[in-house]
């Protein structure tokens, strides 16, 4: 199996200014590459590797570079910019917009889980700025349609329910414009959390029902 | 009867201090031993300034809120319970503490003896006897440092059971307690990302030039003590 980095479906600096354009161009262009440059060669080193610490090894950073290909992966597809004019799509498909919650399944579900979407941001971010160490915060669902909110540590991706939001919590992903400022940038990426992908990833979770 | 044993038993000048919890102990954040921009150009006066004001100084306030709610819990059951859920907070801001405190005092500017393996004339030759040499040591703690997976501390590490000196990780702001810490290393992405971005090695390889290989033998003699 080789992996390949997917484009974004923006352009790098669409998300501004939740998420600045240097962000993006290191965060995709270089960790999320390297984390799959560095998958596809653990993944041909166990082609040969015998068994022992090398091949130990190798299996650990396969592992952790696979988790960090999906986590990515996920992560710019549940992103779209706040505003859609302006900023192009790079692909064919109609551009979502970043931050907008329509009326449907999910929203209902939020709404009877937390009380309010508010209530339910606000845990979220509270859950995901306490995580000790590099991470993500995830909104996920069971197939039922029952929602939870949800940590990861590292690269780890999120299991027992099925992802719909992912928020990247390690430092890369906003040192650089909130420094040390955790809570605002859980506070800002709202403005471009893709609600419309979220939305289909549920329909399709319960959908497995 | 009993109520009057349990009264004597009290002394009555303990009873007229204000609560212990008032009176606690309250960790504080140590002063750098030199300025902001000391270690420049190797770290940077904004990272230094961020990461001993702002990162330090959160973990020490962390850890007095966790330690003040433990000490604030008493015999029973349900506060057996707390003291159990508290330990993390103690653990990652307790970490965080200690293992910035080490920090500091292992890095100094170039211009007073960062650097200089030179002034660490004992630690150097058992780096040697237990690496090869100098540099086979550095390439070490290097890959090891850039390969932990997430955020951590590298170390320099004195295994008191073998006597040897050995290259450690830990996670996140696990303390080591394995081994005597000699040099630790911060890999956290708010440590180098500001100056470096994601290019640990240049990091990695700049930081060599403000560890303060004095403390570091000071340790280390110690260690073996």
């Amino acid at each position: 199996m080789v992996y390949t980095l997917p484009d974004l479906p923006y352009s790098h600096d669409a998300l501004e200014p939740h998420i600045t354009e240097q962000i993006m161009l290191l965060h995709h262009l270089v960790h999320h590459q390297t984390y799959v440059d560095s998958f596809n060669k653990a993944e041909l080193s166990l082609q040969t590797l015998p068994p022992g610490p090398e091949r130990d090894d190798a299996i650990r950073v396969k592992a952790f570079n696979e988790g960090g290909h999906i986590n990515h992966s996920l992560f710019w597809k549940n992103l779209a910019p706040s505003h859609s004019a302006g900023h192009p799509s790079t692909t064919d498909v109609q551009q979502d917009v970043g931050g907008v919650l329509v009326d449907g399944k999910l929203k209902t579900a939020i709404v009877e889980h937390w009380g309010s979407v508010e209530q339910f941001k606000e845990e979220f971010n509270l859950t995901t700025s306490r995580i000790q160490g590099s991470g993500w915060g995830w909104l996920g669902s069971d197939r039922s349609g029952r929602l939870e909110i949800a940590t990861t540590a590292n690269q780890d991706p999120l299991s027992g329910s099925s992802p719909l939001i992912g928020v990247d919590i390690w430092e890369h992903a906003y040192y650089l414009k909130y420094l040390n400022d955790k809570r605002k940038y859980l506070k800002e990426i709202w403005n471009v959390i893709n609600w419309f992908e979220a939305e289909r990833r549920y329909a399709e979770a319960i959908a497995q029902n | 009867m009993y109520a009057a044993t349990r009264t004597l038993a009290r002394p009555q000048a303990f009873r007229t201090f204000a609560s212990p919890a008032l009176n606690r102990f309250k960790h504080t954040l140590p002063s750098l031993p030199y300025a902001y921009n000391a270690l420049e150009p190797h770290i940077s006066e904004e990272i230094m300034t961020l990461h001993h004001t702002k990162h330090h100084q959160t973990y020490v306030n962390g850890l007095n809120t966790a330690e003040e709610s433990y000490a604030k819990l008493g015999d029973s059951l349900a506060d057996a319970k707390k003291r159990i859920s508290l330990q993390s907070a103690l653990k990652f801001n307790g970490g965080g503490h200690i293992n910035h405190s080490l920090f500091w005092k292992n890095l100094a500017p170039a211009s007073s003896g960062g650097g200089d393996i030179s002034k660490a004339p004992t630690l150097k030759q058992a780096i040697e006897k237990d690496f090869g040499s100098v540099e086979a040591f550095q390439k070490a703690l290097n890959t090891k440092t850039a390969a932990i997976q997430g955020s951590g501390w590298g170390w320099l590490g004195y295994n008191k059971e073998t006597g040897k000196l050995e290259i450690v990780t830990t996670a996140n702001q696990d303390p080591l307690l394995s081994h005597t810490p000699i040099l630790g290393i911060d890999i956290w992405e708010h440590a180098f990302y500001l100056q470096y971005k994601n290019v640990k090695p240049d990091y990695l390889n700049a930081i060599w030039n403000v560890l303060n290989f004095e403390e570091a033998e000071s340790r280390f003699i110690e260690a073996k003590a």
